[in-house]
């Protein structure tokens, strides 16, 4: 039986600490889309004071980013929170939810975003469109006009994606060049990264081997489930979780490593999905403690630069790298580690972009709204910079759009943080 | 649609800025204090018209109007007590003027502290008053509770600051109170009278504010004493020396030991209480004052003593005071922060009256505050969901007032009394104290629809701490 997690409700002192760390509350500008405001609805939700269809418009619209937890002066377990209300309300809406919309949404979750076949078809698919002009096409005719606004907003700054040759061609094990390698490590490739932005794997990975590791791409390896998470289907979540534990138990390594600032998340919080299950708490604590960002990594090793990079740049760092995996030092590390580069720091970088897992598929407004708050801090940046810099696929799609609907696409650089230092080591996919 | 919404669509710019959903409204029923009462409509006005014309016709209909900031109040400032209309200026930030010639800010009522501050420094000035509210707490707030902060002993508090408002009065008429002159005897000083009234005379939608010359330095010292009272000694000997710290605060055993157990930082914890002091002006003077500071701790007892030698040690030896909050709230969830002040002089007194209140009333009570002015705040931390714990809760926290009030201190340093503290009005300030108040409110606001409910116990009123 799925509940509300009324217990961390109540240590919440209502403080409003919170309040201004909040991108949905600065954006939207009402108590209703604030932490506290959610705390109090899920509370006198459990207490039956409110109904659940009357606290799903708050629950919706949060992004998940976490960053109230990290100025909270009573330590409110607000993922918890959130999480359970997700969930209830998720069964709620199940059972209100056509038949029809039923089907949609599981082949969404339990076909699409899993399956790596469809993962490659879709990928494919993406890549064929692009190579062969038909994108170009499409965009001067508007034929895509009559996708519905966001798809077709997406469907502009989609990156080049590496076609199956290319991608099957990738290697599943980066022998380490030297003697002994530093650090054994596994790569953990994501599915949306992995078909978006399959090439930032593959730098991953070689610099990994530049930087002195023993990299191996294992097959068994699964979604990381953030995307169940953040859509109430824990179950889902929990069966991920469990697959890619065993998964990595079969091997030996000492970290397993990913450059997904979302997943990487997802991946250390199994112990706290698994609390509840006496024979798993320990092999998820064991997975995750080895579970790290690449910039974890990296830092701790020298890299072979081999250029210096011109850039004037700016960081957003993703939320959930920030509050939830606290890795705030080690990007900024690798960052200003790059010769060349100029960091002109972006004022209130901790202010989610808005993409939030698929928050800016299923929630397109609100999220452009949240983005159009972050562009405005970009443009307030004395030098206008000439490369973003991100550490999450999502983050990565979403300054990209921000930099289209601002017009920079033409000055503006939208990078993942592994591509500013292949290029600086003179790394191609 | 009923006639108060008609009315309130007709004089809202826009719609969207009128709530009357029932999700809205639960999120404008509380605040940070206790109790949850919902409003019928929230609005969020933008411009002194839009305040005006709200008022005007909540007391032509006689329904109760609320103004809210942030909702940070820990007294019950903005909760609607008796339903109506909850008046939300925490969007309206259009204004944050720095006029450096004069010294002053002319802001709106949805700025921040933070941001006048922030403001203020690009011109070389500060805005002193810092309650540790301050990035999220309104202007506006602050103005109604004369909020404090810990750099009340030297720069004083919000009320030492204002020198002009514009008020809209409770029947909807815009007046200007003082101006931008630092001397101003015109009549009465109806800028005082509004500051701290809690929003029961008029709702502030501007003010002028003074600002301060930006000081060079600062230094940070921490003390480590095995009795309570050496540390007061110490406190007081510091300022008959003639040096006037810029904060000044105490933690008491309590409270060490909670933030040790919840983030060790080599702080002992079989001390009976700490200070932090910090002195801010010309980096010269300083100097010399933190080394005297230092040998007057040593003089009364201290077990050790710290100055900070940078920025980061500095910021590491507040660390300590930083965590108090977080620390106490792992025990229990349920806190009540109070703030009952005593004159400094009878701080060590105070202390000794806490201890015995906690082993009274075996209650969960630590205490850390702002020393240099006498400015405590005992901190109960409680469960809510026990009924029994939270009557010793109640009965303590009464004791705290009583015992402030007969120490020559009063109930509310720097919260304010909102609906939380009104039952203990008349034990310190007497039967006719509190009468002329009252006439000054029944003058001012004749149908009692600004901010109702408030400062004034209702009839049979009694003090309890529950959400229900």
């Amino acid at each position: 039986m799925t509940e509300l997690a009324y217990q961390e409700t109540l240590s919440c002192v209502q403080c409003g600490y919170c309040l201004p760390t909040c991108p949905t509350y600065v954006t939207f500008q009402k108590e209703t889309h604030s932490p506290r405001g959610r705390i109090n609805l899920v509370k006198m939700a459990a207490e039956g004071k409110i109904t659940y269809d009357e606290i799903s418009d708050s629950i919706d619209l949060c992004l998940g980013c976490r960053a109230c937890e990290t100025v909270c002066p009573t330590n409110v377990q607000y993922g918890k929170i959130l999480e359970s209300a997700i969930e209830v309300l998720t069964v709620h809406k199940e059972q209100q939810m056509k038949n029809r919309m039923k089907t949609v949404k599981s082949l969404l979750f339990n076909q699409v975003v899993p399956n790596k076949n469809i993962q490659k078809v879709l990928g494919t698919g993406l890549a064929i469109y692009q190579q062969t002009g038909i994108q170009k096409v499409a965009q001067k005719t508007k034929i895509l006009n009559i996708l519905p606004e966001n798809l077709h907003s997406f469907e502009t700054i989609l990156p080049p994606i590496e076609g199956p040759i290319k991608r099957n061609k990738r290697k599943t094990h980066y022998a380490v060049q030297s003697q002994k390698p530093v650090f054994k490590v596994v790569f953990f490739v994501g599915c949306i990264m992995d078909t978006m932005f399959s090439s930032i794997n593959t730098l991953s990975m070689k610099l990994l081997q530049q930087a002195g590791c023993d990299v191996t791409v294992i097959k068994e390896q699964g979604c990381c489930g953030a995307l169940h998470q953040h859509s109430g289907l824990t179950d889902k979540t929990r069966q991920l979780a469990k697959r890619n534990i065993e998964a990595f138990e079969q091997y030996d390594f000492d970290f397993v490593v990913n450059s997904i600032g979302g997943c990487g998340a997802m991946l250390g919080e199994y112990p706290h999905l698994l609390a509840t299950e006496a024979d798993w708490v320990k092999r998820a604590i064991k997975f995750s403690e080895k579970s790290v960002d690449i910039s974890v990594i990296l830092s701790k090793l020298p890299l072979p630069f081999k250029k210096s990079l011109p850039y004037v740049i700016t960081y957003q760092p993703s939320c959930h790298m920030t509050n939830v995996q606290k890795r705030v030092n080690e990007p900024l590390h690798m960052i200003n580690s790059i010769p060349g580069i100029e960091l002109m720091p972006l004022p209130d970088a901790h202010m989610c972009c808005g993409s939030a897992g698929i928050y800016n598929i299923i929630r397109y407004n609100h999220s452009m709204k949240i983005l159009d708050e972050k562009m405005k801090h970009v443009k307030l940046l004395q030098q206008r910079p000439n490369v973003i810099v991100t550490t999450n696929p999502g983050c990565h799609l979403q300054m990209k759009l921000g930099v289209e609907r601002e017009g920079l696409a033409e000055t503006v650089r939208v990078v993942h943080l592994v591509e500013l230092l292949a290029e600086a080591c003179g790394i191609e996919a | 649609m009923n006639q108060i919404l008609q009315l309130l669509k007709q004089n809202i710019q826009d719609d969207a800025r009128i709530f009357t959903e029932k999700a809205d409204l639960v999120s404008y029923s509380f605040d940070a204090s206790f109790g949850s009462y919902m409003p019928e409509y929230v609005v969020q006005p933008l411009t002194t018209e839009e305040v005006a014309a709200v008022i005007k016709l909540a007391n032509t209909h006689k329904v109760p109007v609320y103004p809210r900031g942030q909702g940070t109040s820990l007294s019950g400032g903005p909760l609607p007590v008796r339903g109506g209309i909850v008046l939300d200026l925490s969007r309206w930030t259009s204004k944050l003027e720095i006029d450096a010639e004069n010294m002053l800010a002319i802001v709106s009522p949805g700025v921040t502290a933070q941001a006048i501050n922030d403001a203020a420094l690009l011109h070389g000035l500060i805005y002193p008053p810092d309650p540790s509210s301050m990035n999220i707490a309104t202007i506006g707030g602050n103005l109604a509770e004369n909020s404090g902060g810990p750099k009340g002993l030297k720069y004083g508090v919000t009320k030492d600051y204002v020198i002009g408002l514009e008020v809209v009065t409770p029947e909807g008429n815009v007046i200007r109170t003082g101006g931008k002159t630092m001397k101003n005897v015109t009549g009465y000083d109806l800028t005082k009278l509004i500051v701290g009234s809690e929003g029961t005379l008029g709702v502030i939608t501007e003010a002028i504010l003074r600002l301060y010359p930006k000081p060079k330095a600062t230094e940070t010292l921490m003390a480590q004493f095995d009795d309570i009272v050496d540390a007061g000694r110490a406190i007081s000997s510091i300022l008959s020396a003639g040096i006037i710290p810029a904060k000044l605060e105490i933690m008491d055993k309590a409270s060490v030991e909670a933030v040790e157990a919840y983030r060790p930082s080599g702080l002992p914890t079989n001390i009976d209480a700490l200070i932090l002091i910090e002195l801010d002006g010309h980096p010269e003077a300083i100097k010399d004052e933190i080394k005297r500071v230092n040998d007057v701790c040593i003089k009364e007892n201290a077990r050790a003593v710290q100055i900070a030698q940078s920025k980061e040690e500095a910021a590491q030896l507040w660390q300590a005071r930083k965590l108090v909050s977080p620390a106490i709230v792992r025990l229990k969830p349920t806190k009540i922060s109070e703030d009952a002040t005593v004159p400094r002089s009878k701080i060590p007194e105070m202390f000794q009256r806490l201890k015995e209140i906690r082993e009274k009333y075996n209650v969960d009570l630590v205490v850390f505050g702002h020393a240099g002015d006498g400015n405590l705040h005992p901190n109960i931390i409680a469960d809510e969901r026990d009924a029994e714990e939270m009557r010793r809760v109640e009965k303590a926290v009464e004791e705290i007032f009583r015992t402030a009030i007969e120490l020559g201190g009063t109930l509310s340093g720097e919260h304010g009394i909102g609906t939380l503290k009104a039952p203990f009005m008349e034990m310190e300030l007497g039967a006719v104290g509190v009468d002329m108040m009252k006439r000054i409110k029944q003058a001012w606001d004749p149908n009692d629809i600004l901010n109702p409910g408030k400062i004034f116990p209702e009839p049979n009123q009694r003090f309890v701490l529950t959400n229900d």
